[in-house]
């Protein structure tokens, strides 16, 4: 995605940018001034009402996920996914670190992109939001009714977790495509050796649709092309998946030169019901592959990290029948499946057209055995036969598009900076508006389901320059909320967003709302080192490790004074918060400590590990702002020196 | 006699109720609580309306020092209140089959009704004692000692009925469901009294 926008901010630079919204740039003009106060309006949500929408924003490679409102634009929350973040300790704490674990040790960074919310018959459920982790490929799933990462499964075989994380419309899967092709299995060869070596893995991860707990069902691998996007079918083309390629030309050097040299690349179209039965029928390789499932236990409060050994390959040329490759002029990045399913949207990135494909002429062209050649083994149908049509020069480098509930599509361009609604049956463009600047993914609520709410279309841009105050030569990311209900789309607001904000899905909010839990119960915490009742609350030493069991309700830690730890222990703070009040969490900081504060739930029971270096008495406190006597919820640990005999004890209001 | 002894029985009946619903309901709102915290005040024990409720009101309270909401065990009246309603309804079921079958006359539902109001006004007595003592014996060692603009302690005592501001919290105390079926329970036997006289005046016409 990075390197194709350099790629075209170069190209286009040097040809010269030529507009072709100049007439429309004015009906605008026209109207925006009458309504600016009406915009302000309908997107003002007054103190202590709710927003209509949640939109989980990703946050690129800040590798977390947003939680904003809308229309107001307000930012709710940042959940931590694959990053680590002080603020909850995420990835500090004992309890979280396993969630970061991978085939590759502790990596806690990764580039978040697509967030997709669960569905159940094609609507939107509100019970998860995965997100792919684009660099160490992951996906991630996060519980609405707590808003925390639950589950990270990480991808073997796969590089650039890029077309990922879209669901099926009952969630049946999950996919990761892999954006780079790689020997697979991993090897030591020459790079040059590329064509015909690496292979592509499109993973697909089926989801338990009670628990949501993922497993890596199969993988598919495919010929050595980049894949790009993803999006899966729905209604009649339920049980279908499809990928945008690029590099159908297996470069591996100079990819903006000799990845763009064939006139169209693919879209393979994958009918994973066929393949699924095939595995399910025994179907399919058991090979090695080393990669890490983490899961984040709501009642011990604390996640595990298995690794797994082997994953299930398929080879593509042995499920005749189950894939085939739709050419899409040039270099397609967005796959987009409209709400009924019967068409695919390729926009070809260095195109000035978007190409609409048919899925029941794809179905017809498969029946008739209209094919024209094959790549690898797999049959490439003709372009003529499964196109439905063409929008003509609808602006420059079309990327995304996101459909409504009215049979109309929404396209960002990346080059010609807006987005352009046009009708999906006969391809004509019916509004263009302005995007400031640089847009990316567009994202309309339940766009990725067979039911959109057409309200607002949310650009998310890349560049915004002269839109905010300056903060030096890193400025803000922004998104920008258009409303959509009338013919002419009307920019309401622009904000700022964190990381890059590449990809959105937006729920309703009270789908969503009536779930969200507001404390854990104490009587059902089941940690390890959880202390239940405040006469359990105590100190114990265990060689040099000293393991500190402690309580904290409002306005005291249990207990509060601790001395006989020594220079050298490895002191374990397990703390347990009291409260069984609704947004009520405690922090905890310890001077010298070399993680982070814990900041914990109600009802839940987190650990960081302290190593005292130096003799003194030692302050802990609380960090979050908890009560009118926050400030005095405090303590001291006395550290004597290694070789000191000061016994263990502890005490509060003595 | 036999309609007003049938409604006697079902007047003290519905006292039974009590043993299921709440007698008295106290409403703790507040800004950072918009779900207000509340307790049901039972026969036998006081329950918060939420579960966490007394927690979190022992939590605020022990600021002001007040002490924490007893436990059934910790007041006599939870054990006495459940057999004093169970008898008066024991004894007010066989009034009302002995004015079934004439045994005795309506001024035996008066007399039940008198004694349950004499008790329904100590109870409330009681109550209120309570209230009094929960909301006025504090701590000498609060954490905060709030006084009044003429200098005296601030008390906490919860209205017996109806509304009142404490601090930053709204205060509302109501009868609740227990104490509604009670009330009309009452009612009925005053109107079996009134049923059984105008019977009993007939015949004597007659």
């Amino acid at each position: 995605m990075k390197n194709s926008i350099k790629i075209l901010i170069l190209l286009f630079s040097t040809v010269g940018i030529f507009s072709c919204n100049k007439q429309q740039d004015k009906n605008n003009e026209g109207q925006s001034g009458a309504l600016a106060s009406n915009a302000a309006e309908r997107v003002y949500v007054a103190p202590g009402e709710y927003d209509e929408f949640y939109a989980f924003i990703s946050g690129g490679f800040s590798g977390q996920l947003s939680v904003y409102g809308l229309p107001s634009g307000r930012l709710l929350k940042v959940i931590p996914v694959f990053s680590q973040d002080p603020e909850k300790a995420w990835g500090y704490n004992e309890e979280t670190k396993p969630m970061l674990e991978t085939s590759h040790g502790f990596i806690p960074w990764d580039d978040a992109h697509h967030p997709d919310i669960s569905q159940t018959n094609g609507k939107l459920d509100g019970r998860w939001v995965f997100i792919n982790g684009n660099n160490t490929p992951r996906i991630a799933k996060i519980d609405l009714t707590t808003f925390e990462t639950t589950e990270i499964i990480e991808i073997p075989n796969s590089a650039g977790n890029h077309s990922s994380s879209f669901v099926t419309e009952n969630t049946e899967y999950v996919v990761a495509g892999t954006r780079f092709s790689v020997p697979i299995p991993q090897r030591d060869m020459p790079i040059k050796d590329y064509k015909g070596n690496f292979k592509g893995a499109l993973s697909f991860l089926s989801v338990d649709p009670e628990s949501g707990r993922m497993d890596l069902k199969f993988q598919i691998i495919m010929p050595g092309f980049d894949y790009d996007l993803s999006h899966p079918g729905r209604g009649k083309s339920h049980g279908w998946f499809f990928f945008s390629t690029y590099n159908s030309e297996e470069a591996n050097s100079l990819l903006e030169v000799n990845a763009s040299q064939n006139d169209k690349d693919f879209i393979a179209a994958i009918n994973w019901k066929k393949i699924e039965e095939y595995v399910n029928n025994g179907g399919g390789k058991k090979v090695p592959a080393k990669y890490a499932h983490n899961i984040y236990d709501d009642e011990t409060h604390t996640a595990t990290s298995t690794m797994e050994n082997e994953v299930t390959v398929v080879d593509p040329t042995e499920v005749p029948g189950a894939i085939y490759l739709l050419p899409t002029p040039k270099s397609p990045h967005g796959c987009d499946v409209n709400p009924t399913g019967e068409y695919i949207v390729g926009n070809g990135k260095l195109s000035a057209d978007l190409t609409v494909h048919s899925f029941s002429k794809m179905i017809n062209a498969i029946e008739n055995k209209k094919f024209d050649g094959e790549a690898y083994g797999i049959p490439i149908l003709r372009f003529e036969d499964v196109l439905a049509g063409t929008v003509k020069q609808a602006g420059l480098g079309p990327l995304h598009t996101e459909f409504d509930d009215k049979g109309n599509a929404y396209t960002s361009f990346f080059i010609s900076s807006e987005v352009v609604k046009w009708k999906v049956e006969t391809q004509e463009v019916i509004d263009r508006q302005p995007c400031y600047y640089s847009v990316g993914h567009v994202m309309i609520p339940g766009g990725n389901s067979a039911h959109p709410f057409g309200k607002y279309v949310l650009a998310m841009n890349k560049i915004t320059k002269d839109r905010y105050l300056p903060t030096g030569p890193e400025v803000t990311q922004s998104a920008q909320l258009y409303d959509i209900t009338g013919e002419k789309m009307q920019l309401l607001l622009d904000f700022p967003t964190i990381g890059e904000p590449h990809y959105a899905a937006g729920i309703p909010a009270d789908i969503v709302r009536e779930n969200s839990r507001k404390i854990f119960k104490l009587s059902e915490n089941k940690h390890k080192y959880a202390t239940i009742s405040n006469g359990d609350a105590r100190v114990e030493r265990d060689g040099n490790e000293v393991h500190i069991y402690m309580t904290m309700i409002r306005s005291h830690f249990t207990p509060d004074n601790i001395e006989g730890v020594k220079v050298g222990d490895k002191v374990y703070f397990h703390v347990t918060n009291h409260e069984q009040d609704y947004d009520v969490p405690h922090g905890i900081a310890m001077i010298g400590a070399n993680n982070s504060e814990l900041l914990i739930m109600p009802g839940q029971t987190e650990t960081f590990v302290w190593e005292p270096k130096e003799v003194g008495v030692w302050p802990f406190y609380c960090t979050d702002f908890c009560s009118a006597l926050h400030q005095e919820m405090q303590g001291y640990v006395r550290v004597s020196p290694k070789d000191s005999n000061v016994p263990i004890s502890w005490s509060l209001g003595e | 006699m036999k309609k007003a002894g049938i409604i006697m029985i079902i007047g003290c009946l519905m006292l039974l109720g009590l043993f299921k619903f709440p007698l008295w309901n106290i409403m703790l709102g507040a800004p950072q609580y918009p779900d207000p915290l509340g307790m049901n005040i039972f026969i036998d024990g006081i329950k918060g309306v939420k579960e966490f409720d007394i927690q979190n009101i022992d939590g605020i309270n022990h600021y002001i020092g007040m002490k924490k909401i007893p436990k059934p065990d910790q007041m006599w009246e939870f054990s006495v209140f459940p057999i004093v309603i169970g008898s008066m309804v024991a004894l007010g079921v066989i009034i009302g089959i002995l004015g079934v079958f004439k045994k005795v006359s309506p001024y035996w539902f008066l007399g039940w009704l008198g004694v349950m109001a004499v008790l329904g006004i100590l109870g409330m007595q009681d109550f209120n004692n309570w209230l009094t003592e929960y909301g006025t014996d504090l701590n000498p060692h609060a954490i905060m000692k709030m006084t009044y603009p003429d200098g005296t302690p601030m008390t906490y005592k919860p209205p017996l009925f109806g509304h009142q501001k404490m601090l930053n919290f709204n205060v509302d105390s109501y009868p609740a469901a227990g104490a509604y079926l009670m009330f009309f329970g009452m009612l009925l036997t005053l109107v079996a009294f009134f049923l059984g006289i105008k019977k009993s005046h007939k015949k004597q016409l007659l």
